[in-house]
């Protein structure tokens, strides 16, 4: 009878444990970074995001390999690394945040709720308080986390040549989007 | 008894672990990641140093269109425009098959020579678990003569137009900006001129490039011929600029050599350095994306 109980406690405790953090390692950040007028799509996926939720504190915490951007043209994705956001110096994105209206998000109960994300984007070497509204929508006990935004390149000193200035935007527009599981 | 000190550790796990909330790091909740084999690439800009091959190779799924232009002796001052009133040029078609393998063809105007490669690398330059220092890379080609025989009058094989080379390049992007590679070469020709010309010339090419900016390079091309290159042959080295702009690499460069293709540049550079026969030249490339990358 002891015995059970322990094992109820315990499951108990683990299942308020794992009810308090959502992870996923293979989310999606899109960016897009086209210039108005150019022919080309400068445009790129990451399907192998690392996001952690925690409900409890409202942490938000998203990793990104910049190796794992790909581009419709191989050349393209090679100069992404090579000359724009030097992956081999820099290899991720990072961004640690907190979502400051927690209160008003039930993860326990399926909706949608908007989440106002407040916190630090390090990107090619460089710090960048960053803040937006993205939503949190659960459905059927499954957290998904999506938010966009607009980073202006050269804030983290990612230089876009003349030459190229028809083709590349001085913004990238960077959507998320991850699906999001109970952490164990 | 047992039971209850079952309890006690468990609840003591529990509690472990719902200390770990207070942690800022979250995303090191989730453990560390296994590190994966990289390969190291853009060595060069191009799949060629100037006139040799480089270590580099297209992706997959893409075509270099290359358009080389080799100009005048520029010692021939104003009269000539420094060598541009002449041009001789090649234009090719490479293929990447593979990240490890490529195919390309050409034709030169200079003896209207056809040409065409298979480069494959066995070994790529790599970091994490497993990795390799250096690339590796084999280079089978074979160029084909389109002159009008030279002696109508003697029985003539299509044989005799001929040449092979053949090319293993060993070579290492020591770092972001300094890449240095030795490329062992031999060229073969079935046809020769003269009775005591060697059908077989061997040579070590000796290839590099310093990144000057993000999109420039500064590039060397020499080969050292040890064997069968008749009076007056010298051995050609190339210095150049590559100029990256998006889709486009340009290959500035000055040279002793007029050839285009291995046959060519290897076994029939005529020009001094010392005696100032040199010339301008550069090549083209344009990458065009074949296939849809598969996101």
């Amino acid at each position: 009878m002891k015995k059970c109980f322990s094992l109820l406690l315990l499951l108990v405790l683990v299942g308020t444990v794992s009810a308090q953090r959502y992870f996923t390692k293979n989310g999606t950040i899109s960016f897009d970074a086209t210039a108005s007028g150019s022919p080309e799509n400068i445009t790129a996926d990451n399907r192998t995001v690392t996001c952690v939720i925690d409900a409890a504190t409202g942490g938000i915490q998203f990793k990104a390999a910049m190796k794992a951007f790909t581009f419709e043209r191989a050349l393209m994705q090679e100069h992404f690394n090579e000359n724009y956001v030097e992956s081999d110096k820099y290899p991720d994105a990072l961004f640690k945040g907190t979502i400051s209206n927690l209160s008003s998000i039930n993860l326990s109960q399926d909706g949608s709720y908007p989440a106002n994300v407040k916190g630090k984007l390090t990107m090619h070497g460089v710090e960048k308080e960053v803040e937006t509204t993205g939503k949190i929508t659960v459905a059927k006990g499954k957290v998904t986390a999506t938010a966009s935004f607009a980073a202006l390149l050269s804030d983290y000193k990612i230089d876009v040549p003349k030459l190229v200035s028809d083709k590349v935007s001085k913004t990238a527009k960077i959507t998320v989007n991850c699906g999001l599981e109970p952490l164990k | 008894m047992r039971s209850i000190r079952k309890s006690a550790l468990l609840i003591l796990f529990s509690l472990a672990s719902t200390g770990a909330w207070s942690q800022e790091d979250l995303l090191g909740l989730l453990g560390e990641e296994k590190p994966k084999k990289q390969f190291i690439k853009a060595a060069f800009k191009s799949s060629r140093v100037i006139n040799a091959h480089s270590i580099e190779f297209l992706n997959a799924g893409t075509m270099d269109f290359r358009i080389l232009h080799r100009f005048g002796n520029i010692d021939q001052g104003l009269k000539n425009f420094f060598g541009l009133d002449q041009a001789s040029m090649r234009m090719g078609f490479d293929f990447g098959l593979r990240p490890n393998l490529m195919v390309g063809i050409g034709r030169s105007t200079f003896k209207k020579e056809v040409d065409g490669f298979i480069k494959y690398a066995p070994i790529r330059q790599s970091k994490g678990p497993g990795s390799a220092p250096v690339t590796v890379a084999l280079v089978a080609g074979m160029t084909a003569d389109g002159l009008p025989w030279a002696d109508p009058n003697r029985e003539n094989y299509f044989t005799s137009r001929l040449a092979y080379y053949f090319s293993a390049i060993i070579g290492r992007k020591f770092s972001e900006a300094f890449t240095l590679q030795v490329s062992p070469t031999v060229v073969h020709k079935n046809l020769v001129q003269l009775q005591t010309d060697a059908n077989d010339i061997m040579g070590v090419g000796v290839g590099g490039r310093l990144k000057l900016n993000k999109r420039m390079a500064l590039t060397w091309d020499y080969t050292q011929v040890f064997n069968g290159l008749p009076d007056g042959y010298q051995n050609p080295l190339s210095v150049g600029l590559d100029i990256e702009t998006g889709g486009h690499v340009f290959q500035l460069h000055v040279s002793n050599s007029a050839g285009m293709n291995e046959r060519a540049f290897i076994t029939e550079t005529t020009g001094q350095w010392g005696k100032g026969e040199i010339r301008a030249g550069f090549n083209l490339s344009r990458m065009f994306q074949l296939k849809k990358k598969k996101s």
